[in-house]
């Protein structure tokens, strides 16, 4: 008994889930260490400079907006301002400016989440917010991508471009596929991870062991990174079968740049994606042609970003229309008896 | 650079003439004729938006108003009489004085009166602690104390005193819009006159239970015992399923009941305690009197036996 | 690998959860409870109305005696559970946790009324007709026993112009912690048996299923071993999860058939009854006893002995809980009924009821809520909702008052299982708004 000796008194339920909102953003902070450590592994130290940074800095950015603009409770150990610093640092070139990245922070944190009234009521994904603005405000920066060198390799390393970039400027300059496929890695490559790219978007297989993982735990469904990932497959497929010449494979789109990234760890955010699995479905589909159309008829040479941001616009929607099916209405729910049944 | 220039003046201001003109053809084509009196009438009502008159808002009111031949079972709580004329005025109609009214919480089981018999832990909404269960003391009637009443109040008139526990009405801010009183799920709010020198004296508990489980449960609940019914020489106060309710037109504000309830449930608000002292003194004075004259009785009849 | 579809465990399809079941006192045996000092009957342990009542203070009744009748055809009677003298007759607190009428009965002696059969052995054989046995069961009072309380022969009267193909005998018991049903079925399979008999008959079906969550594989193996001698019934096994009990998820679940929504199983051609019920069922038509006693589960992590009682109706909850090896000292809840639907105890001096299917003491850690966040619309709520609907909207809606629309969103088709708020990870109380949401609209729609 309480120490007043008296009972507690509460509508049921009077059992509650394990799983609460803090040990799913830790377990997704864990879902996201092994494209970390690969990360690591890639570029060095610097990668983990920059993601810790980039946390430091959302975490600050969060702590000083709610206490001193919105003079409201500080709830920053739940664990989304990790979050959403690991994420946007993932999505930055390891050899990124400092006070860039501090940039990125501010607006992914103060204007992507914050400011329409924190954690939950963001429309968008606020580490995307924070990446397409400095995409946009420092395209040169954002862009040059240090060559994966190994554990040991400084910040000062050579620089490259990406399988993508390098394959949208080839196709541009009247190249076709297959000539450019001898410079671009090769598959099995990209999926292991020795791609040139952004921090966290490096290596496949360690974004699928984060998958694995958080399906598991049961943080996730299957159908947002499922379907991201099937619709890529499909609609790069079918250029790829219309003309091999002009359209790499659909492989090598799933594995390149940050579609995996996307659709495990961006496209998933609770808070800007449909709440029903038909929701979900049509959610990830939207992402996978936005990206396709993007990377094959855009000026960027990726597109899972915006296709993902397009697609949190549309959530709302979604959510209104692709409601699951209703208990008791439909085939199911009407009886006729059938006369050798009846006595 | 000239040519730009007056190309770019020439292409703005035709767009903006175009605007204009669909603009005022749009609202020409879509025009709704109202009377222009409605306008006029919900100028003069308060805009709050309320709903104290039973009305939605304040503009399907002044649409009422318009409408209503007779005003005289319509009426703003927020504006009062002086709005009203003012209405009537515009409408060419005449007024009916109102009395204006006051919330009144009807009930004073403080935590200190009554005791806690369980811990309710469910959501703060007393309409969902009210479907749960009788409350979390032994009053089954009494105030629940998690302040639907403040979160519906839109004039801040209304605030949960955090040492009572109970509901508090700021005189000057209460409106009478009835908005409590609806959102109350114990129905403990009631609206009364708000009576001549703001003075009102009411009965501050609506236990129904018998007396001894009414005093159990709360130590100021009325037991129904009915002396201040007795003490009304009015006939202002009566005793219904064990409780004493006084009936605001005819109580004469005397407040002789106050002092004789022994739960002390019935709450005088703005009495002079002078006066309240003054009648205490004098049931005090008669109380001894009665006393002496009983003494003596039993004396003289004790001289008589010997 | 050969999978016998015969013994495939069904489920339902849409929505559900799986919480911990901790069946503690799966293996305690029914014991009978020692007689009270007093009982308090209330006449409303059923839906309906209340009953009248038939006895005063003062008077003198037998155990089994009739002491209130029902009040019209949705109503039930009232048994004495008790030999002993009337006493007070009052507004009293029972588990509901409102005051209502009771009778209270101090305990004399144990005689029971004549009618009654006491012997122990099993009457197989159904003399009564289809109407017979409804009578026989509204006179005993019989009411479902699985929480609901709905007075079991009006289910058992179908209305004209519908029929009844199916008779689905419901031994799911989803509800964590609760074994009263399963030691019924391990202890009274074969009373079971006949009573789903006597139900067929009256309700003129060939086909009744008893359903039975996998995690009472026993029960399962035994009441199987017993089918030979009862033609049409059969024996289903279900996967575990909740709230597979309730009526419209058992009928999705073993008939791939949906109850209409804001329409009743008898629209699909299928009656539910709880085993519980079956099992009062066959003392009410073949042992001609009412419904005066139940098994009730007495459980909690802290429990000295969680344990399955036979209990007279109308006994006080503390006297479940002394016997059971008295309230633990870091109890901070008691619950009447399941962790997911129970309602939990200010006083523990309430009566046992018709209905009280457990008592589930919960410590203090435990019982209180967590610390609620923003709603972060993960969608669990949407995904976890039996009936489709999505609980975060309407709680949504219902804090802001807007009946008009929850109504839209279909928020009375809720049953109030509260897979909702079990599952919400932002600790939100989604049930408790989507209640306040109804009582709204119902409001509306009454006025």
């Amino acid at each position: 008994m309480s120490q007043s000796g008296l009972l507690t008194v509460s509508p049921s339920p009077h059992v509650h889930t394990a799983l609460t909102v803090k040990q799913i953003m830790w377990r997704v902070v864990i879902a996201m260490v092994p494209a970390l450590l690969m990360s690591v592994y890639n570029f060095g130290v610097s990668a983990l400079i920059i993601t810790m940074m980039a946390i430091l800095f959302c975490a600050i950015t969060e702590y000083a907006i709610v206490k001193y603009l919105l003079h409201q409770e500080v709830t920053l150990f739940d664990g989304s301002a990790v979050i959403t610093g690991m994420l946007l640092a993932f999505n930055v070139p390891t050899n990124l400016p400092i006070y860039i990245l501090l940039i990125g922070a501010i607006v992914a944190v103060g204007i992507g989440k914050l400011s329409f009234g924190g954690l939950g009521n963001n429309p968008f994904n606020p580490a995307l917010v924070g990446r397409v603005f400095l995409l946009i405000s420092f395209p040169v920066e954002m862009t040059t991508w240090p060559v994966p060198g190994g554990l040991l390799s400084g910040i000062d390393a050579v620089t490259g471009a990406t399988p993508l970039g390098l394959l949208k400027d080839g196709l541009r300059s009247g190249m076709a596929v297959p000539e450019l496929m001898s410079d671009i890695p090769s598959h099995l490559s990209m999926f292991i991870g020795t791609q040139a790219g952004s921090l966290g978007e490096m290596s496949g297989l360690a974004m699928l062991i984060g998958l694995i993982f958080m399906l598991q735990q049961k943080v996730l469904t299957w159908h947002v990174p499922i379907t991201v990932i099937v619709s890529v497959i499909f609609f790069s497929g079918l250029f790829w079968l219309v003309d091999p010449s002009q359209y790499a494979d659909p492989l090598f789109h799933v594995l390149s740049g940050g579609v995996m990234l996307g659709a495990i760890f961006m496209a998933t955010d609770y808070v800007t994606s449909p709440v029903s699995h038909r929701g979900m479905v049509i959610f990830g589909v939207g992402i996978g042609f936005f990206t396709v159309l993007i990377r094959l008829f855009g000026s960027y040479p990726e597109g899972i970003s915006f296709a993902i941001l397009i697609m949190n616009a549309f959530v709302p929607l979604i959510n209104k229309y692709a409601k699951q099916h209703r208990y008791g209405t439909g085939t199911k729910a009407t009886f006729e008896s059938t006369p050798e049944l009846v006595h | 650079m000239n040519e730009t220039v007056i190309s770019t003046i020439l292409i703005l201001t035709g767009l903006g003439v175009l605007a204009a003109i669909i603009l005022y053809l749009v609202s020409k084509r879509f025009y709704v004729k109202e009377d222009p009196r409605i306008a006029m009438v919900e100028e003069v009502l308060p805009a709050t938006n309320c709903g104290g008159c039973g009305e939605p808002g304040c503009h399907a009111f002044a649409e009422k108003l318009v409408g209503a031949t007779d005003l005289s079972e319509l009426h703003c709580p927020v504006g009062g009489n002086e709005v009203m004329k003012q209405v009537a005025d515009i409408l060419g109609l005449k007024a009916v004085e109102k009395d204006p009214y006051i919330a009144v919480v009807r009930c004073s089981g403080s935590f200190e009166h009554r005791k806690k018999t369980s811990v309710y832990d469910g959501s703060a909404s007393c309409t969902i602690a009210a479907e749960l269960y009788s409350g979390d003391t032994g009053c089954a009637y009494g105030c629940l104390g998690l302040g639907e009443c403040e979160d519906v109040c839109d004039f801040d008139a209304i605030h949960i005193n955090p040492i009572t526990g109970l509901p508090v009405v700021n005189e000057d801010k209460c409106t009478a819009c009835n908005a409590c009183i609806t959102a109350c799920p114990k129905d403990i709010i009631e609206l009364w006159p708000v009576g001549r020198k703001s003075q009102r004296i009411y009965v501050a508990c609506i236990n129904e239970d018998k007396g001894g489980t009414a005093r159990k449960s709360c130590a100021v609940a009325c037991s129904g015992c009915s002396k201040c019914m007795e003490e009304c020489g009015y006939d202002a106060i009566s005793i219904t399923n064990n409780l004493a309710t006084i009936d605001f037109d005819k109580c004469k504000l005397c407040a002789k009941c106050v002092g004789v309830c022994d739960a002390q449930s019935i709450i005088a608000d703005n009495i002079p305690v002078a006066r309240l002292e003054k009648l205490e003194a004098k049931r005090q004075k008669e109380a001894q009197k009665k006393k002496m004259e009983a003494q003596k009785a039993k004396e003289e009849a004790k001289a008589n036996k010997a | 690998m050969s999978i016998n579809l015969v013994n495939a465990l069904k489920t339902f399809h849409q929505g559900g959860i799986h919480p911990d079941d901790a069946k503690l006192s799966a293996n305690a045996e029914i014991v009978p409870l020692p007689l009270p000092k007093i009982v308090t009957i209330p006449v409303s342990q059923h839906i309906g109305k209340p009953a009248r009542i038939l006895v005063e203070r003062g008077d003198m009744v037998k155990v089994g005696q009739i002491i209130a009748t029902h009040e019209g055809f949705v109503s039930a009677n009232i048994h004495s559970s008790v030999c002993g003298k009337v006493g007070i007759i009052d507004e009293m607190m029972d588990s509901t946790g409102f005051k209502h009428t009771a009778i209270t009965i101090r305990v004399k002696g144990d005689d029971w009324a004549e009618e009654v059969d006491l012997s122990e052995e099993i009457n197989r054989t159904i003399c009564a007709s289809p109407e017979e046995i409804v009578e026989q069961i509204m006179g005993a009072g019989v009411v479902g026993m699985g929480g609901a309380a709905f007075p079991s022969h009006v289910k058992l009267s179908v209305p004209e112009g519908k029929t009844v193909d199916h008779l689905l005998i419901n031994g799911v018991e989803c509800e964590p912690f609760l074994t009263a049903d399963h030691r019924l079925m391990l202890e009274k399979p074969e009373e079971i048996l006949v009573g789903t008999q006597v139900l067929m008959k009256a309700l003129g079906v060939s086909k009744a299923i008893i359903c039975i969550e996998d995690n009472k594989h026993d029960a399962i193996e035994l009441i199987k071993s017993l089918l030979k001698e009862y033609e049409g019934i059969s024996v289903q096994g279900l996967q575990v999860k909740y709230p597979q009990g309730g009526e419209k998820q058992l009928i999705e679940a073993i008939l791939d058939r949906e109850v209409p929504s804001g329409g009743l199983p008898i629209d699909v051609g299928v009656i539910v009854h709880n085993v519980g019920t079956t099992y009062a069922v066959y003392q009410a038509v073949q042992k001609n006893k009412p419904l005066i006693e139940r098994v009730v589960t007495v459980t909690g992590r802290s429990l000295e002995t969680p344990s399955n009682f036979l209990v007279r109706i109308g006994t006080p909850v503390i006297n479940l809980i002394a016997e059971a090896g008295g309230l633990p000292e870091q109890a901070g809840k008691v619950i009447s009924g399941g962790p997911m639907m129970g309602k939990a105890l200010a006083d523990l001096n309430v009566p046992i009821a018709k209905a009280t299917s457990g008592i589930l003491i919960i410590d203090e850690e435990e019982a209180k809520r967590q610390e609620e966040y923003n709603c972060l619309h993960c969608g669990k709520c949407v995904e976890v909702c039996p009936i489709g609907l999505e609980p975060y909207y309407l709680m949504l809606l219902a804090k802001n008052h807007r009946a008009g629309q929850t109504s839209k969103e279909h928020i009375l088709d809720c049953m109030e299982c509260g897979s909702c708020s079990w599952v919400c990870p932002s600790n939100r109380p989604i049930l408790d708004y989507i209640r306040l949401g109804k009582k709204e609209v119902k409001k509306i729609k009454t006025s």
